[in-house]
């Protein structure tokens, strides 16, 4: 991340930030105003854009059955994704639950490999063999991808302690949906770190459903971002990626000076929950389609370049379909990539030493491994 | 929630047990409707009765629940929050007080944060507190096992984990006509029931399902055809494929195979298991989940302990690999017909 003298030498732009709400923190200590290059806004744009278009592909693809396993799109959710990666590092630890395609891109899995891996191909990241919900990257510090809502947090509050215990200037961020915010292992995970003083940054991506319930009728505290108290929070807008990216700046300091602080980031899914969800039979379409017009993260960024005559809408429209054009092929080339051998089915259920018969449809073909 | 597949079934897994009412009303149902049919009949006679789960206000993600809310009433079918630890422990609570409670679990594969609740509460409130308290009027519901790509988090079998407890009942049904009957009778069973349900079949398995109300008893298994050359015993969805493999076997390998279908997997029904054995001497077990300490390991020792002398070939079994169920080798993954085939093959031939 840039530092604000070097983005005002190269001549960075102004924006103050949307309205946030706080908890037990002194709100004049949160930035109120972000300033951002043409450079990063293009680069902000064109990871949403490749997201974005990650996400739609997907779903045509999973319709066409070339992804099978279950799948949840993140189109909507994008600048949080990518906003949080521009205040953190890789040596930052991420945990996700299921909804984490864009975290696996911006946390560096390169588009072929994701696509591999949600074709369940042998050069996918996970070798095909965790599919939509399960990516990692182990050198990134991406701890997954996880399939059960919830389960990644307290795994989340072992990872803040690591760091603390090896002394590393380095935070990890829990991430989990307002579906998550009430489970139980949360507030075990949330209590541990709070007590221990844990560079942990708890990220709640409040959606506004639960699978295809919605906030009201799930949590009886609707101010999300106070329900790690004692531990501090701030709500802001999800939607903002430079609200995003500051913010989460800001945190990341503030968990490794004084332990836990929560994140509750308002977004909004435009699919389903997950491919089997149409995502309109518990809300209407006139409330998505109101959303992505009021709120759209891309939009958003679209404007404020053309706003400060950094770029034109033909040209932003051309980058688009370069995006599109580009994601489509390296989905296409995925698709050709070989399936896993089939011992791989039996690989890494244990660490080393164990041995394995496969045996085949041809007994003599059979193996021992 | 899954596309409706276009199966072709025979009538012997989906048609009528002996238990239920025959030459009475039926209607056409799938096992979901069949399902929903049951609660619909509990909910009815039984005005205590409630109704829960995630997302289960709109239907539930498989729609078992359809119309409930409608005709019972909010208070009585009702959204619970993500929270599986919680649904079960409230649900163990409401039963206490002697609510006829049916609790979802969205998928057997999220049982698993609730696996304390059940295993140390609900197994075990009738022993602990000497028959004061029990929670007999609860039920859970799961769909569970293969659903063709489910993945490593929505198609696991983990009835062995809850077989293993005791307090607990552990009922799968093969079909609509037993999914009605079984489920009525685990709902009023007075002992905590684990329902699971084979999601494969919810819609691909259809049967004209009596409208009354009917009880298959838990704890009794069905013989589903009668032979004398090998026994093959399974459950739920298992069946399918064994009844594949039974029809391949007995024109290729001219033998006659007895199938039985479990019902209930706890409290097991060893007499019928070790009747059937003692005539044909060669058995067979299939299920879905892990052969490495499944329910095959302990239905093969009663066969051990008490058939012994009658065996003529090792008790062969049959089931997934010792792997967590994977991504794209579900169709490796499960017993399918050919495996089962080549079970039956080596067993006769030994």
């Amino acid at each position: 991340m840039l530092t604000r003298f070097s983005r005002r030498l190269i001549g960075a732009h102004k924006f103050s930030l949307p309205d946030i709400k706080t908890h037990n923190i002194d709100p004049k200590l949160v930035p109120t105003e972000a300033e951002s290059t043409k450079d990063e806004l293009m680069k902000y744009l064109t990871d949403m854009m490749t997201i974005r278009r990650l996400e739609i592909l997907a779903d045509d693809l999973y319709k066409n059955e070339k992804i099978r396993g279950f799948c949840h799109l993140s189109d909507g959710q994008e600048a949080i994704a990518v906003g949080m990666e521009a205040a953190v590092t890789y040596e930052d630890s991420l945990i996700t639950a299921y909804r984490d395609h864009g975290n696996a891109y911006m946390r560096g899995i390169s588009l072929d490999h994701i696509f591999a891996e949600l074709f369940g191909k042998a050069s996918g990241s996970s070798k095909g063999k965790g599919g939509s919900m399960h990516f990692y990257h182990k050198e990134h510090s991406f701890y997954g991808g996880n399939g059960i809502v919830g389960a990644q947090c307290a795994i989340g509050a072992g990872l803040a302690f690591a760091l603390k215990y090896k002394k590393k200037p380095n935070v990890a961020l829990i991430l989990f949906g307002d579906g998550a915010s009430a489970q139980g292992q949360l507030y075990e995970a949330s209590n541990m770190a709070e007590l221990w003083k844990l560079p942990a940054i708890f990220v709640c991506e409040n959606n506004l459903y639960g699978m295809g319930t919605p906030i009201e009728k799930a949590s009886a505290n609707l101010e999300l971002y106070t329900k790690g108290h004692p531990s501090p929070g701030i709500k802001i807008d999800g939607q903002n990626i430079l609200a995003v990216r500051e913010t989460f700046h800001f945190a990341k300091d503030y968990a490794l000076k004084n332990g836990p602080i929560w994140i509750e980031c308002a977004t909004y899914r435009y699919h389903g929950h997950s491919m089997s969800d149409p995502g309109v039979s518990y809300r209407k379409r006139d409330e998505i389609t109101a959303a992505r017009a009021a709120k759209d993260p891309i939009q958003k960024v679209k404007d404020w370049l053309i706003e400060k005559n950094e770029a034109t809408e033909e040209e932003l429209d051309k980058m688009e379909k370069n995006i599109r054009k580009k994601v489509l092929e390296i989905a296409n080339k995925a698709k050709e990539e070989p399936w896993p051998d089939h011992k791989e089915l039996f690989t890494d259920v244990y660490g080393p030493g164990r041995k394995y018969f496969y045996r085949n449809i041809e007994f003599k073909n059979s193996t021992m491994f | 929630m899954q596309r409706a597949a276009t199966r072709k079934f025979s009538s012997l897994l989906f048609g009528t047990s002996p238990e239920a009412p025959s030459g009475v009303p039926a209607t056409r149902r799938t096992m979901l409707q069949s399902i929903s049919n049951a609660i619909d009949i509990t909910l009815t006679k039984d005005k205590t009765a409630c109704l829960f789960g995630e997302d289960i206000a709109f239907g539930g993600v498989f729609r078992v629940a359809e119309g409930l809310r409608q005709k019972h009433g909010e208070n009585r079918v009702f959204n619970t929050p993500l929270c599986e630890q919680g649904i079960a422990g409230f649900a163990i609570g409401l039963s206490a007080i002697g609510i006829t409670t049916i609790a979802e679990i969205q998928f057997a594969d999220y049982i698993f944060p609730a696996f304390d609740q059940i295993v140390n509460e609900a197994a075990k409130y009738r022993y602990r507190s000497g028959g004061q308290f029990n929670v007999g009027s609860l039920l859970i519901r799961a769909p569970y096992g293969a659903v063709d790509h489910g993945a490593l988090y929505h198609s696991q079998s983990p009835e062995a984990y809850f077989a293993h407890t005791p307090g607990l009942k552990v009922v799968i049904p093969r079909g609509p006509i037993q999914a009605k009957g079984l489920l009525l009778a685990s709902i009023r069973d007075q002992n905590p029931v684990l329902f699971f349900e084979p999601k494969m079949l919810y819609r691909s398995a259809v049967a004209d399902v009596p409208n009354e109300d009917y009880e298959i008893p838990l704890g009794k298994a069905e013989i589903l055809k009668e032979g004398k050359d090998i026994t093959l015993i399974g459950y739920g969805l298992q069946l399918v494929h064994m009844e594949k493999a039974m029809i391949r076997a007995e024109k290729e390998l001219k033998i006659s195979c007895e199938l039985i279908d479990l019902r209930t997997i706890s409290p097991l029904d060893r007499e019928t298991i070790i009747d059937s054995v003692k005539k044909t001497g060669r058995v067979l077990i299939a299920h879905e989940a892990p052969k490495f300490g499944g329910f095959a390991g302990e239905i093969a020792t009663i066969i051990n302990e008490n058939c012994f002398l009658h065996l003529e070939a090792p008790i062969h079994r049959v089931c997934g690999w010792d792997t967590p169920f994977p991504l794209v080798f579900e169709k490796m993954y499960y017993p399918d017909e050919h495996r089962i085939f080549e079970g039956i093959k080596s067993t006769i031939n030994f």
